[in-house]
């Protein structure tokens, strides 16, 4: 069966043009809007919820984001060559993914309830904010719909994206995408990665850019920072990079 | 040694009158803007009470500041580095809005726009963040004077901690006002906490500023400032403190709550200190001797070693001057008067305090006795256990000494300097019985009670070379974008470039008087209005013709925007 028009729209336009809006959109959002970056933290007005909702969000879906990286950027005959056989890579896999999947569902549940009833954190809520749920939530949605149905209920191998998507996702990065891998994908995968791709390219325009700032660097660096006023020149604002001297 | 200059303050709390002049002029300056409603950089809180945000000095339940580890390192009380990474995904150790207060408007317009009937209108109290009726229930000086304080009184943290019962009827406890500023502290547990190293320490002048433009909301500073002196902008989602005005420091102004103060009570100044020594200073075992540790690290201005030492590291001369006619030095370090507030957070907070000998004078004074005789005043002072005890909690992690030798002091030159009122010799003897001279008594009641504004405030501008590059000084408007630019970016208020301080001043001035607020769409805030122009929305439409050929909202901006608090422009 020959790919069809929407198969290279979906699959290898698509991925292209999001990345570009996630990298350039990234750039442009740090020269044009640090002062917009930030996690917009909504503790201040909720405590008791997000206690339990933000952390279960969050850990659940860096363990989904590792899964990800391992299942699609690690080739499958790497882990072979480790002995991991397919069947113990499927079970893991599918366990793990599920608990986590599940704990990031579970999280971002309790913080689009606490969004939705509190009132301060209600008003609070941007509409970016709410299309960026709605996207976020889709992405997670679909992805433990794909997981369950061919993963858990799919016989006992599931479906095999380490040999279908886990190359494609590969050789679009060598921008050689070859879609014949990805035609015949379940369409519940393909509704995860089309999801996925658009929230990339949203990502920068959204609040989501705080993951990009994780503090890493708070580790390494002496408790009490001095810097001089020389600097910061006062308050007189700074010419924008592009803009010339 | 290292030697840095640090801007200072200390405030005489026996003249604090509890107005709140300075909370109001400040919150009018910098935070009168939707998001900081419930923003006090400067707030005046009266003892016995429970303090803003409430109960913040509980450090074993909201854990700001630093303590020793049982090896005597110092860390941060609410855990160390990898312990704020891990639980940053929600922070539990920061106080909610109901720890502050819910802010609130109220309907003004129904007032107006009621239609007649046979009851009073009333205006009802509307939530600023939800929009909702709301039953007003607690605010940032709600226990003002004692007031309501029955109920809540035994619930402060100091009286806690000296697990003392003061009798809660008001005739026969003691009161004072504590105006309270960020403490611009030589080691600044929120500069510690802040994940993403916006906050720092100006190498200058030591002020402790947050770089709007890196702080990431992280909001961990709130929890590390045992003072809770950094506040969680809910709008822009950034922490935003006091600034000790820098943009007024800069130019050689006092900060707007000094210079408004109506007891003029404040004193700025510079202090030199050993920056090597901050650490070891900080980690000084026993917590009542951080404020002997504290003053030892601050350097003698007039020691020619000193004065070499900064020469070496850069202070300029007009720098050094000024820190030699400092009254922050006098107060600390010659006349040994001025405390630090809770030296036991081992912040090393500099705005420190003159502790009030009014609570002594009025339980005197109302006995019968002479209040100004100092005999009678030094007895009662020592015989006056819980007010000492409770300043001593205040001003010395509970060591009573110095906090009875600073009152002793006090009421010496009370007493001195009524003989001197009289017509009599200054009596030497009460000098000498507190370890002073009379030449030194009356140098420090020059200071305390009529030195002037140039004597109060020795501020040294931002050194020539970096002045002229100070957008205050020069015309704040020409600026790209100018004070046309709009309000918010495409990702909302918060968003966009960051403006320079007075053209952030202008937008605030003429957003705030068209601020959004929940009782009544597209109408001016009153309480946000500062009186100047007829910005749109001020009068109801249809009942005045000015209300619809107002223009944007900025169009009266412009003469407002050089308000009483800008600095003179120069070069
Ligand atoms: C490791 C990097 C990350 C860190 C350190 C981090 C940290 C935070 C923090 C501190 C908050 C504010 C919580 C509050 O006080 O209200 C937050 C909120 C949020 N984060 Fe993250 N985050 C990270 C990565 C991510 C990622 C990868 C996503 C999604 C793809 C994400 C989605 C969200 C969402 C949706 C919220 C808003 C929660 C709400 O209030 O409803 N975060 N994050
Ligand atoms: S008082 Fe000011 S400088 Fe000290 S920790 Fe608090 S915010 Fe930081
Ligand atoms: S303005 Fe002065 S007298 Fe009035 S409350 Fe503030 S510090 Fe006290």
């Amino acid at each position: 069966m020959a790919v069809s028009t929407w198969q290279v729209l979906v699959f290898g336009v698509l991925p292209y043009v999001s990345f570009a809006l996630f990298v350039l959109g990234l750039i442009w959002r740090y020269r044009y809007d640090k002062f917009g970056w930030t996690t917009r933290s909504s503790e201040l007005h909720e405590r008791r919820l997000l206690r339990l909702g933000s952390p279960l969000f969050h850990f659940g879906l860096i363990f989904v984001i590792l899964g990800h990286v391992v299942g699609l950027v690690i080739p499958k005959s790497w882990t072979g060559a480790f002995g991991i056989t397919a069947e113990m890579y499927h079970i893991g896999a599918t366990v793990m993914g599920t608990i986590a999947g599940v704990a990031a569902l579970t999280g971002l549940g309790i913080l689009i309830y606490r969004r939705r009833t509190t009132g301060a954190v209600f008003r609070a809520t941007t509409r970016n904010d709410k299309l960026m749920y709605v996207v976020l939530a889709g992405v997670i949605l679909a992805g433990m719909y794909a997981t369950i149905r061919h993963q858990v209920f799919g016989g006992s191998h599931g479906y095999d994206y380490r040999e279908t998507v886990g190359p494609w996702f590969r050789s679009l990065w060598m921008l050689d995408p070859d879609l014949t891998l990805i035609q015949d994908v379940p369409v519940a995968f393909t509704i995860h990665i089309v999801i996925a791709s658009i929230l990339f390219g949203l990502w920068p325009f959204t609040r989501l850019v705080h993951a990009f700032s994780a503090p890493v660097t708070y580790t390494m660096r002496p408790y009490v920072v001095y810097r001089s006023r020389d600097e910061h020149r006062g308050s007189r604002v700074q010419r924008r990079g592009w803009e010339g001297p | 040694m290292k030697v840095m200059a640090q801007m200072s303050m200390v405030m005489n709390l026996d003249k604090c009158i509890g107005c709140h002049t300075c909370s109001v002029t400040c919150k009018q300056a910098w935070t009168n803007r939707s998001g900081m409603e419930y923003v006090w950089f400067n707030n005046v809180e009266t003892r016995p009470g429970l303090g803003y945000p409430r109960t913040y000095q509980d450090q074993d339940r909201w854990k700001g500041g630093w303590k020793l580890t049982k090896r005597g390192k110092l860390t941060l009380r609410a855990g160390g580095r990898w312990r704020k990474l891990a639980t940053i995904f929600s922070n539990p150790l920061m106080p909610n809005i109901h720890d502050y207060y819910e802010p609130w408007t109220y309907e003004y317009d129904m007032l107006l726009s009621a239609p007649q009937g046979k009851h009073t209108p009333v205006a009802k109290p509307k939530s600023l963040l939800t929009g909702d009726d709301m039953a007003i229930k607690w605010s940032a000086n709600w226990d003002d004077d004692l007031g309501g304080s029955t109920e809540t009184m035994q619930d402060d943290p100091v009286l806690k901690h000296m697990s003392e019962h003061v009798a809660t009827e008001l005739e026969k406890t003691f009161m004072f006002y504590l105006p309270r500023i960020c403490e611009h502290c030589l080691n600044p547990a929120c500069v510690a906490s802040c994940p993403s190293g916006a906050m720092y320490k100006r190498a200058e002048d030591g002020i402790v500023l947050v770089d709007q433009d890196k702080c990431r909301g992280w909001r961990m500073c709130v929890t590390g400032c045992p003072y809770k002196k950094v506040y969680f902008n809910h709008k822009t989602g950034k922490a935003e403190k006091c600034t000790l005005c820098y943009p007024r420091i800069e130019v050689g102004l006092p900060t707007v709550c000094s210079e408004t103060c109506v007891g003029r009570l404040r004193y700025l100044g510079l202090v030199l200190y050993d920056a090597d020594r901050v650490g070891e200073v900080a980690a000084t075992p026993d917590e009542t001797d951080l404020y002997a540790a504290q003053r030892s690290m601050l350097l003698d201005p007039h020691d020619p070693e000193v004065i070499a030492a900064a020469r070496r590291d850069g202070i300029p001369e007009d720098w050094i001057q000024a820190a030699q006619r400092s009254p922050i030095w006098r107060l600390i370090s010659d006349f040994e008067v001025a405390l630090p507030l809770h030296p036991e957070y081992r912040t090393l907070p500099m705005v420190w305090y003159i502790p009030p000998l009014s609570p002594v004078v009025d339980v005197v004074a109302s006995s019968g006795n002479d209040a100004e005789d100092g005999r009678t005043l030094f007895s009662a002072i020592s015989q006056l256990r819980i007010p000492l005890q409770y300043l001593a909690e205040l001003f010395t992690a509970g060591d009573t000494r110095p906090v009875e030798k600073v009152l002793r002091r006090l009421a010496a030159m009370r007493s001195a300097m009524r003989e001197v009122n009289l017509g009599r010799d200054l009596p030497e003897d009460v000098a000498g019985a507190v370890g002073m001279t009379g030449d030194q008594i009356r140098e420090m009641y020059r200071l305390l009670a009529i030195a002037k504004y140039e004597e109060r405030y020795v501020i040294p501008t931002a050194h020539t070379e970096i002045a002229a590059e100070l957008d205050e000084m020069a015309c704040s408007l020409d600026y790209e974008g100018g004070p046309g630019m709009g309000g918010g970016g495409p990702f909302g208020t918060a968003s966009g470039a960051p403006t320079p301080v007075a053209v952030e001043n202008f937008h605030a001035l003429a957003s705030r008087q068209t601020a959004d607020h929940p009782s009544t769409p597209g109408r001016v805030n009153l309480l946000n209005w500062d009186g100047n122009g007829t910005p749109e929305g001020l009068f109801p439409p249809g009942h005045h013709p000015e209300a619809h050929d107002g223009g944007t909202p900025g169009s009266s901006a412009p003469g407002s925007e050089t308000g009483p608090d800008k600095p003179p422009a120069g070069d």
